[in-house]
């Protein structure tokens, strides 16, 4: 298990003293009282973050400016929460008072509805439940704006999390919003609900006649993007008959008119749903047309090539289904010299389907027209044009032939390839009809490179042996280089000569005999030979037979390779303007749910944020090996003791029940019943030390540290999803561990842990982990106890501080870094006398920075707080302006201490923190903030 | 919805990059820059899917704005989002819209981000709009202190008339009409038209008081065929299809083909249409390239204008291709100046003004130049690029225009015609 070293090369050296250097500044500038220049130094921040650097380290400073009075500056301090409240939980914890404020200022609605909008950003579980009550308030404001920013605030906490958004009811009071009398809020409401439906699977948009008229009344008044809400809500609905279809329809078709192509589109895929309702052929056909026009707006030129592109795409399953809705505008569908080619095949791909007896000779004329141009691809799905052309329509096969002769006379070599390869279907189609051109053909045979020109051709010599007089000698060239030839080619020249043979047995026997021979001895495709030992068992025992069977008639090719399946079509059409109707496939084929997501490691989320340029670290240069430490706890319950130990009581009754359902598997009853007397023996110590701490040491909540879609290092496995937390349990530091199983069949067992290096020198006490095995589905709790006598890694803890971890089980081995709080390594030993502190306080090497805390705290449950979790009042005394300090010092298991001096003011708490080293502040500040609120 | 946004230059950097959901991470989107736009692999596809993560991308000139989502979005909203977060960012910077203004002005385009998506679902994209409450260095305190004007403009937002703010008043009350027409025309070698159509907008300029509803009516055979009081001859156009402005009462217009609206306040798109029947196509052009020796191109070029005597074209620009290994051009025109623009690889035919009904010609001998490689030349089209101001393409005319407020005001009205050339292409 190895660490990659941090660089210390010079240059990077001073690099990093260089950023350093800037990285003060900022902070010195956050901390100035003039909004201009708080104002530029997030600027600066900002633009550090767009351009991917670190920044967080700034996070302290930056969240003390949430409260400022100036708009715009807190914008830009939301902006970077929003950032980063993702890795540092802890520290965005302690936004939440600000957010509470703002949410609920009398005077300005921009700003209630800033502090609701961005609150939802800050996806942490552990702040959902703060935000609950003021977002409760801002459903029922009276501001419109604030309602329709809380309908969307609503189902982004769903995504975070939704046992909690249901269980306060709030599902139900977005329901309502539905009922707002304004138009936006409706939109927002039904968009929301839209996308709570989608994670939560089932139905949250009870679409009846009821609620269909709010939407259809909301869709008259809000801005074009409501109304695409509106439409695609309605989209869903399925009407009880035609009648109300029908009725549907007539408020829907206005909607056509509108300017935005999402608006139009949204409408389509309405109008083609609902036309299927309807009986009356005649509305079905006055309906209908009414699409045509808006769509072929859609491609007027000078429209975005990207939305001409979408709407190409849609045209083109609409005709599929309802061909009548565009039959006579082919012209809008020829392509421009200045079309992007991805239009270009895109009208092709209309062209096509829109060909038919009347407009052949139109479409063939343009279509000759591009054979000419010099895009490859262009030309080359142009050429394919003409053969689909071809084949779809009979009566102007002839047609579309002679326009492929006049391709061929071009000798330019793609256009020639692709001829060949089109012309073989044709030939396939057409047996024996357009023979005359097979004297063209055959004088392009050297220029022939592409594998499937190549086997096209080969299969039209093979297929017309009889009238191609040089057919053995032709056949003969291209059968030399047998071996060198891709499979699909070697395949053709084996049929061919074997048509030969049959045809024409004096011309081919040497050639075929040479050939099979080739074909069962020297070849490894065994496709290829097993054809080729068929082949020469038929010609002995049977010749005439083989002759049958070789030239037996062929199942005829249409068209409808190009055909979407109706199943498919049906789907698609539901989804018309969407990305499915693009990609032309189902959406759940390219769809990831919101939530897996979520779910992905920590690893990907910090890597999200830091980049791989990790230059403002603002890490000096001279760093020797003091420690610290801080924690990262990321988006999980905050879950208490006896929470925990109820789990662990399920867990049991659940072995119990394993315990009988396992009665018949004797082998291993035995040992599991021995192990859980293990853990039950482990437990008890464990229960007796947190029994008289309980209400001492804060709980850490557990953190997901393994994703059970992260495979082990050997790739073997994936499905154990790990938690863990770092916890301190009286003067014990214990790693609480939790696995679930995701399998279906797997069981994990044996678990093994060993740290890596780290700064503290941490380590477990043991390396095996009292578990019992976890089954497919259930869910094991485990603890392992931690000692400070481990090897020390001589660098510095980063932060959010966090461990690597190995952890083995039965199956693999897992790589999961667990995040630690500083909280936990307090020593509740060694405390500081008062003289100490003041010794400390005066000593060189301390470094020493002010913090503001946003908390308003009464001093005496301060103390209480801070003293249960070992950091010790040592004294309180008067400043020389007779501001009250109270002292306050811990000290870390590895001996350092840690001063803070705190003086208390009506909304905040300032803090001087005294540490023997700059890295330790952000870490001790966050420690602080974590005891104090989530205590 | 949209799982974030950023702007991207040529160069696949990125300079601006807001995240709406956390189903996306920042190097999924260096992958897509590394990948497609560096290697300009982006001009294949607006809308690619790798890895289960859809990019949806437009491009406006250097600047490349990138929608990312993992769940099948409405990709038609999308893109027309995108392309009016770039006319919101132009209304911002003058009509610019490139590198520079991006990295002067980010914290701006953060600001106008957070508030024209919410977690990825367009909210607000009106320019005007948000100009009153987003500025450059922050709105003024006053704004933000007077509790009345926050409601109207929170009222005006999500209000059914989010378009206009009340209270408005203007001493005197005017309004302007513009009808422009681009007309599109793809005309084959043989001089067939293969297709012709009028893209169309009517734009609105008012400066009118309070809440007034304003109706237009126009020369639209759907309209007349209502109005039963015209005769045969006159039964006006038929628009294809008209598109509107927000503002404008769908519902009504479908029933009785009068266009009713409030206006915005102000400068703004009335509505578009498409006519593709019975064009009025400006200019006959006759083009004959001959080959007269080896390396020697001539070309004989006539454009006759086919409108009204009293109208006159302006600012006509014929462009003429040429092959890229033209090396001396020698052109003899009878009007205006003609000359060879290498970068354009064409001849460039400038005519200040055109009267109607005239025939001009140009005569041009091009020495071509020996090339090493034989390439084919891909003839493009011959282009023309004009304006013609009291003129429409489609033969539309605006039959009526009131304005009707409660408090009864007069207003001054203007009304303007031009037609100019879009796309309009003879094949050679």
């Amino acid at each position: 298990m190895s660490r990659p070293s941090a660089s210390t090369s010079s240059s990077s050296r001073s690099s990093r003293s260089r950023y350093g250097k800037e990285v003060k500044e900022l902070q010195d500038a956050l901390n100035q009282n003039k909004i201009e220049s708080k104002r530029d130094a997030i600027r600066k921040i900002i633009d550090a973050m767009t351009r991917g650097k670190d920044v967080s380290m700034l996070f302290p400073d930056v969240a003390k400016n949430m409260e400022t009075s100036n708009l715009e500056l807190k914008k830009l301090v939301y902006l970077y929460i929003i950032n980063y409240a993702k890795i540092m939980p802890d520290l965005a914890v302690m936004a939440v008072n600000s957010f509470r404020k703002d949410a609920r200022d009398k005077t300005n609605p921009f700003l209630r509805a800033l502090a609701i909008r961005t609150m939802g950003c800050i996806r942490v579980k552990l702040i959902t439940e703060y935000l609950l009550d003021p977002l409760k308030e801002s459903i029922k404001d009276e501001d419109s704006y604030v309602r329709k920013t809380a309908a969307i605030c609503i189902s982004k906490l769903y995504d975070v999390s939704p046992e909690l958004i249901e269980e306060q009811g709030l599902l139900k009071l977005l329901e309502n919003l539905l009922n707002d009398g304004n138009a936006m809020v409706v939109a927002n409401a039904v968009c929301a609900l839209l996308i709570v439906q989608e994670s939560k699977g089932t139905t949250m948009l009870q679409l009846n006649p009821y609620t269909i008229q709010k939407i259809l009344t909301a869709m008259n008044e809000c801005n074009e993007w409501g109304v695409i809400y509106c439409l695609d809500a309605l989209a869903m609905y399925i009407p009880e008959d035609g009648k109300e279809a029908e009725a549907i329809l007539e408020r829907v078709s206005p909607r056509l008119n509108h300017n935005n192509p999402g608006v139009v589109l949204s409408a389509c895929k309405i109008m083609m749903k609902f036309l299927d309702y309807l009986q009356n052929p005649e509305t079905i056909r006055q309906n209908a047309l009414k699409m045509t026009a808006p769509l072929i707006s859609l491609l007027s030129l000078g429209k975005e090539p990207e939305i001409q592109y979408v709407a190409l795409k849609n045209i083109n399953l609409i005709i599929q289904k309802r061909p009548i809705i565009i039959e006579k505008d082919i012209k809008v569908f020829f392509c421009n010299f200045n079309d992007p080619i991805y239009i270009k095949l895109q009208k092709l791909e209309v062209l096509s389907k829109l060909a038919n007896n009347d407009n052949i000779q139109q479409i063939l004329h343009e279509l000759k027209e591009y054979t000419q141009e010099v895009d490859v691809e262009f030309v080359r799905k142009s050429v394919r044009t003409i053969g689909r052309c071809a084949i779809k329509l009979e009566k102007a096969a002839e047609k579309c032939v002679t326009a492929l002769w006049e391709c061929l006379k071009t000798k330019v070599n793609y256009v020639v390839m692709e001829s060949i390869i089109v012309i073989r279907d044709i030939f396939r189609k057409y047996p024996r009809k357009y023979e005359m051109i097979l004297k063209d053909l055959c004088e392009n045979l050297k220029s022939i490179e592409d594998p499937e020109a190549k086997a096209s051709m080969i299969w039209i010599i093979g297929e017309y042996v009889d009238t191609i007089e040089n057919a053995d000698s032709l056949l003969g060239n291209f059968s030399e280089n047998f071996k060198d030839e891709p499979a699909n080619v070697q395949h053709q020249i084996l049929v061919a000569v074997m048509k030969l043979f049959l045809q024409r047995p004096n011309d081919g026997k040497e050639l075929i005999h040479n050939l099979l021979k080739t074909a069962t001895i020297e070849c490894e495709n065994p496709d290829l030979r097993d054809r080729a030992y068929i082949y020469w068992r038929m010609l002995s025992t049977d010749p005439e037979l083989a002759k049958k069977i070789v030239f037996t008639e062929r199942p005829t090719i249409s068209d409808s390779s190009y055909t979407i399946e109706n199943e498919l079509l049906d789907k698609l059409i539901e989804n018309i303007g969407n990305l499915s109707s693009v990609y032309t496939k189902k959406p759940e084929s390219f769809v990831k749910k919101l939530r897996d997501v979520l779910n992905s490691k920590i690893a990907d989320k910090i890597d999200d944020v830091y980049d791989q340029d990790q230059l403002m670290e603002g890490r000096p240069e001279d760093y020797s090996d003091q420690q610290g430490g801080s924690s990262n706890i990321n988006e999980n319950n905050y879950e208490t003791s006896s929470q925990i130990q109820s789990q662990i009581q399920q867990s049991q009754v659940q072995q119990v029940t394993q315990k009988i359902d396992l009665l018949d598997l004797d082998e291993n009853q035995p040992q599991q019943q021995q192990s859980q007397q293990q853990q039950q023996q482990q437990q008890l110590p464990t229960q007796q030390i947190q029994q008289p701490n309980q209400f001492q040491n804060i709980k850490i909540p557990f953190a997901e540290v393994l994703n059970s879609n992260t495979p082990g290092s050997q790739a073997q496995i994936q499905g154990l999803q790990i938690e863990a937390a770092f916890q301190k349990y009286g003067d014990k530091i214990v790693l609480d561990l939790k696995f679930t199983n995701k399998t279906q069949d797997k069981t994990f067992s044996a678990f093994g842990i060993k740290f890596n290096k780290n700064p503290f020198k941490l380590q477990p006490d043991a390396i095996e982990i009292q578990c019992q095995p976890v089954f497919p589905g259930s869910t094991q709790i485990a603890q392992s106890s931690i000692n400070t006598n481990g090897p020390a890694l001589e660098e510095p803890p980063q932060m959010p501080y966090k461990i690597q971890v190995a952890l083995k089980t039965n199956l693999d081995v897992f790589y999961i870094f667990i995040p630690m709080s500083l909280s936990v390594l307090f020593s509740n030993t060694a405390s500081i006398t008062q003289q100490k502190f003041i010794e400390l306080s005066q000593a060189q090497n301390m470094a020493r920075k002010q913090e503001v805390l946003q908390i308003q705290i009464d001093p005496l449950k301060m103390k209480e707080k801070l003293e249960r979790n070992y950091f010790f009042l040592i004294g309180v005394r008067k400043d020389e302006r007779g501001v009250e300090l109270l002292s306050y010092a811990a000290t870390l298991v590895n001996g350092m201490p840690l001063l803070v001096n705190v003086i208390h003011t009506p909304t905040a708490i300032n803090l001087q923190l005294q540490v023997p080293h700059p890295t330790l502040m952000p870490l001790l500040y966050q420690a602080i903030g974590f005891i104090l609120t989530l205590n | 919805m949209i799982s974030s946004l950023s702007f991207i230059n040529q160069k696949g950097e990125i300079l601006i990059y807001r995240v709406y959901k956390d189903d996306i991470n920042r190097n999924e989107i260096i992958q897509f820059c590394a990948k497609m736009i560096a290697t300009k692999e982006n001009k294949e596809s607006p809308i690619i899917n790798i890895d289960q993560t859809s990019f949806i991308h437009i491009s406006i000139k250097d600047i490349i704005i990138l929608a990312t989502t993992k769940i099948d979005v409405n990709v038609a909203m999308v893109l027309e989002f995108l392309y009016q977060l770039t006319k919101i960012c132009k209304a911002y910077f003058q009509g610019n819209l490139d590198e520079n203004c991006i990295r002067k002005s980010f914290v701006l385009i953060y600001e106008i981000l957070d508030e024209v998506l919410d977690y990825g679902i367009p909210q607000i994209a009106d320019a005007n709009l948000l100009q009153k409450f987003i500025q450059e260095g922050g709105i003024q305190q006053e704004t933000t202190i007077n509790i009345e004007r926050l409601r109207q403009l929170t009222y005006t937002l999500t209000g059914a008339i989010s378009w206009r703010p009340a209270g408005l008043y203007y001493e005197k009350n005017e309004i302007y009409l513009d009808i422009i027409e681009s007309v599109n025309l793809l005309i084959s070698r043989k001089g067939t038209v293969l297709r012709s159509e009028v893209v169309g907008s009517i734009e609105l300029r008012s400066k009118l008081t309070g809440m007034p509803e304003c109706q237009i009516g126009m020369n639209d055979k759907l309209l007349m065929g209502k109005q039963a009081r015209y005769n045969k001859q006159n039964s006006g156009i038929t628009i294809d299809d008209m598109k509107f402005h927000a503002c404008v009462g769908l519902p009504k217009f479908e029933k009785d083909r009068i266009i009713t609206f409030i206006p915005p306040d102000g400068h703004f798109q009335l509505m578009s249409y498409r006519i593709s029947e019975n064009i009025n196509i400006p200019f006959k052009v006759n083009a004959f390239y001959s080959e007269i020796r080896e390396n020697k191109l001539e070309i004989r070029l006539k454009i006759k204008s086919i409108y009204d005597q009293n109208i006159y074209g302006t600012n006509i620009i014929v462009k003429i291709p040429v092959p890229k290994n033209s090396v001396n051009v020698i052109s003899a025109s009878s009007i205006g100046k003609a000359k060879h623009e290498v970068e354009e690889q064409s001849v460039i035919w400038r005519i200040k003004k055109l009267q109607g009904d005239v025939e001009i010609s140009l005569n041009c001998e091009i020495q071509l130049g020996l090339t090493t490689r034989e390439e084919v030349w891909s003839k493009p089209p011959l282009k023309i690029e004009f304006q013609i101001p009291m003129f429409t393409a489609s033969g539309l005319r605006v039959r009526f225009l009131k304005v009707m407020e409660k408090s009864g005001y007069r207003t001054n009205k203007w009304i303007k015609y031009l037609t100019k050339g879009g796309e309009y292409q003879h094949r050679l």
